[in-house]
């Protein structure tokens, strides 16, 4: 399978009569975007805000973060399920506005949204701090149940992303990407004194509101499978996640997800990148034992001497974790585990719920229940009473003068498994 | 009382109770209310054995 | 302009007396004495011991809290900048003397540090919350120790931020810190799994956690006359959340009295936990705490007693620390009022 990605870059959002880009500005029309998510009965409001990097502006609760991409040509369409039909994603030629974000926010389903802060001691700890944001603020039905709420807060967030990007199909991208996945008999008889390297993408699915979907399929639902990574760029895999906004994935950090790109870095140089498995982190211990089993058994049939294991979440995903590790270690395959750490406000407390003697090689995206005081914002779009109740942030965390005292678990992406940022932690 | 038993053995508990599911480890709402209290009391009563029963090592009921 | 020191050392270093005065209350000196002659050399000017505080090794122990106020009034005083204690080498009191001081002035937000031998008891109390380097068994090893103290001291005061534990000497505190690599977690994955594959040397980022062990309690031998009690982790609290107990990364844990309740019902009960889908706990809090079924066990004399208070915490990235001392709390709590055994629920 053969991906493009056209992509344009994007630094300044802006209000205007047609949505286009030109010159690394997009224009958006309020009117046409807010009739077109309107269609979906149950949400009764939108309201549009931008946001940039440097403004003195905090964004709260934000659900999810979504790239604006859509396919210039290929079979199907980005979003799988959701946006177009559930066809085949992967080929083809993606068009994406990089440098930029659609968040999700409004009260919608709290307690666990995030936080991003666009400029201050918050905003190093975000990615979105770092795209131009166009926010959409969400009102669902009054009459409309939580898990519907976040249905169609969902579905506003991935129709919004596809939108802008598809209407901007005519313009020139700045950079073209290409990335191939061989067919398995090329790809076990390439680069043969290079060792084969698996990943294993696990997926949060304990629940309603803690749920990620594969091509429109509840997660919870599928058995391991291998994917291409070409289909995750293309966004076959979403997030409906409603967990602590510092380690869950949003759709962004799976339409770019970093030990993908990694992976293809050193591919044919250093490594055999073979392939792609996404498992999930179920709320039975069969469930847990059947997919670890399952999702490294694919990994031995791909012939696969070493793998990255990505976790999604923390607490019970420990032991998902701990097993696919075990597992793998067992059948000989060498791992690292992507993982971050609660390891209390102080540090000093064990950072995982689950432990094995096979987990030799951890790389950490830090400690979530580090704390942060957020200065006040010049402007505060969503909602900021909700700190009170957002995980991490604790009661009483909205001090008098307008500042946050708050855990960083509460900022969102902050200690993301996937590695997607720097920061880390180290043992003094 | 737990339904993830590697953990439970992982943080040292010394008598586990396997049970139904994280968000209901106690009950199970795809049973009628009738079934799902049947279900409740079996998983009491095997920690009621399990308060009983003398044990030298973690033990899984 | 060179920085102030406060030095804390024992009745013996600070040449009152040995055991006979190990019960001295405190005093402060102006200026080195002792030990600290040889810190100001090995400072080198760029820091001076401002004032010294001497303490009978007893005295301090019976009066922690007293010695710390001492400490940190005696930094305001002198308008000191970091605090050094000992070396204590192996005098375990001494030892616990000094991880008091070091420990209580870096909770005030002052550079500090001791140094002791590796077997000093006040190495496992203290450590977590000072800086503590190694020094020999005895005081013959304070030309060793003092220079790499002071070496550490100035570091600290320069406001470098410590390197880890194997790199910098001192033991370590099993402390985590949040710091920013260079490059992506994702990268240094990679680059961790290349030299896993080639059997190269790499360091891990975080060493799996090793958990305590319990010596299990005997069975209940007569269940029919016995008190049994409900403790959870899964979050049900009575409705609107009283002792609000946080969704996630709990500081606190409720007691809720449940009286004659034969069932815990929606309108009443709630949970507070952030971690997983609620509605199925919100619907029929039993479901995470079963109070109905055993109100009938009590009814049928299977039991003698449902105890009738339970204890609620949220388990979702709770720290173990608070955990421990929570359990710790709660357990004393219940043995107290005569409660044989407990049913501990988790979600």
């Amino acid at each position: 399978m053969k991906l493009e990605l056209h992509k344009i870059s994007v630094r300044e959002l802006r209000f205007g009569e047609t949505t286009k880009v030109a010159g690394g500005v997009l224009s958006i029309n309020r009117d046409e975007l807010k009739a077109l998510l309107l269609e979906d009965s149950a949400l009764s409001g939108v309201e549009f805000e931008l946001a940039h990097p440097g403004d003195k502006t905090r964004i709260m609760p934000v659900k999810d973060a979504i790239e604006p991409r859509c396919k210039l040509d290929g079979p199907g369409e980005v979003f799988p399920g959701f946006v177009g039909p559930v066809e085949t994603v992967g080929e083809g030629r993606t068009l994406v506005l990089s440098g930029l974000a659609v968040l999700t926010t409004g009260r919608l389903v709290a307690p666990q949204e995030g936080i991003v802060d666009m400029s201050g001691p918050g905003a190093d700890y975000t990615p979105f701090s770092r795209t131009g944001n166009l926010v959409l603020v969400l009102t669902p039905r009054e009459d409309v149940k939580l898990h519907e709420a976040e249905r169609c807060c969902r579905q506003a967030g991935l129709t919004a992303a596809h939108y802008l990007a598809s209407r901007c199909k005519t313009a020139r991208a700045d950079t073209v990407e290409s990335y191939e996945f061989p067919p398995l008999r090329e790809a076990m008889g390439a680069h043969p004194s290079l060792p084969k390297v698996g990943y294993v993408y696990m997926l949060q699915s304990q629940g309603l509101l803690h749920d990620t979907w594969v091509y429109g399929v509840d997660a919870k639902r599928i058995l391991p499978t291998l994917i291409s990574p070409t289909e995750i760029m293309d966004g076959a895999v979403i997030s409906g996640n409603c967990v602590s906004a510092c380690d869950k994935n949003n759709t962004y950090v799976h339409q770019n997800n970093p030990v993908i790109k990694a992976l293809y870095g050193r591919h044919g140089k250093d490594l055999n990148f073979v392939g792609v498995i996404i498992t999930n982190e179920n709320v039975t211990l069969a469930d847990k034992q059947r997919s670890s089993s399952y999702a490294i058994k694919l990994l031995k049939m791909l012939g696969a001497e070493a793998a990255v294991i990505s976790e999604e979440g923390f607490g019970n995903p420990d032991a998902d974790l701990v097993l696919n590790c075990v597992k793998a270690e067992r059948a000989g395959i060498k791992t690292v585990l992507v993982t971050d750490e609660f390891a209390g406000a102080n540090g000093a407390s064990q950072s995982l719920a689950d432990s094995c003697v096979e987990g030799t090689a951890v790389v950490t995206g830090g400690n979530a229940n580090a704390t942060i005081i957020l200065p006040p914002m010049e402007k505060v779009i969503g909602d900021l009473s909700q700190a009170d109740v957002i995980a991490g942030g604790f009661f009483g965390s909205k001090r008098p003068d307008g500042s946050l005292e708050v855990e960083i678990q509460a900022i969102l992406g902050a200690t993301n498994e996937l590695g997607f940022n720097k920061l880390g932690a180290y043992t003094i | 009382m737990a339904s993830i038993v590697p953990i439970s053995q992982s943080v040292g508990a010394n008598r586990i109770i396997p049970t139904v599911a994280i968000p209901h480890p106690l009950g199970n709402p795809a049973l009628s209310p009738g079934e799902e209290l049947e279900v409740r009391r079996k998983l009491v009563d095997k920690a009621l054995t399990a308060l009983q029963t003398d044990v030298t090592e973690q033990t899984v009921f | 302009m060179a920085y102030k020191v406060i030095h804390y050392i024992n009745q013996f270093f600070g040449g009152i007396g040995g055991e006979e005065m190990a019960d001295r209350r405190p005093e402060v000196r102006g200026g080195a004495v002792g030990p600290g002659l040889a810190f100001n050399k090995a400072l080198g000017g760029q820091a001076e011991i401002a004032a010294t505080i001497i303490c009978g090794d007893n005295y301090c122990v019976g009066h922690q809290e007293e010695v710390a106020r001492l400490i940190t009034d005696t930094v305001a005083q002198y308008q000191a900048e970091a605090l050094v204690a000992g070396p204590a080498f192996n005098a375990g009191r001494y030892g616990m003397a000094c991880g008091l001081a070091a420990s209580s002035a870096e909770a005030a937000g002052l550079p500090s540090l001791t140094a002791m031998y590796r077997e000093n008891p006040g190495l496992e109390v203290y450590k977590a919350g000072a800086y503590i380097l190694p020094t020999t068994d005895n005081a013959r090893g304070m030309g060793q120790a003092v220079p790499a103290m002071a070496a550490f001291l100035l570091k600290l005061l320069s406001g470098q931020k410590p390197g880890d534990a194997g790199t910098e000497g001192y033991f370590e505190r099993g402390v985590r810190v949040n710091t920013f690599y260079p490059e992506v977690g994702a990268e240094r994955a990679v680059t961790m799994l290349l030299k896993k594959i080639k059997g190269q040397d790499f360091k891990t980022e975080y060493r799996m956690p090793v958990f305590d062990r319990v010596t299990p309690r005997p069975g209940v031998r007569n269940l029919a006359q016995a008190t049994i009690a409900l403790v959870t982790s899964g979050g049900i609290v009575p409705k609107g959340n009283p002792d609000h107990i946080a969704a996630s990364s709990a500081r606190n844990y409720g007691a809720y009295e449940i009286g004659d309740l034969m069932d815990l019902t929606s309108d009443q009960f709630q949970t507070a936990h952030g971690g997983y889908d609620q509605t199925y706990a919100n619907q029929d809090p039993d479901r995470v705490l079963p109070v109905d079924v055993l109100r009938q066990m009590e009814k049928e004399g299977k039991i003698g007693r449902l105890y009738h208070t339970y204890y609620s915490t949220v388990g979702n990235g709770t720290a173990v620390a608070n955990a421990r001392k929570w359990g710790e709390e709660i357990g004393a709590r219940l043995k107290n009022e005569g409660v044989e055994a407990v049913i501990l629920t988790s979600t």
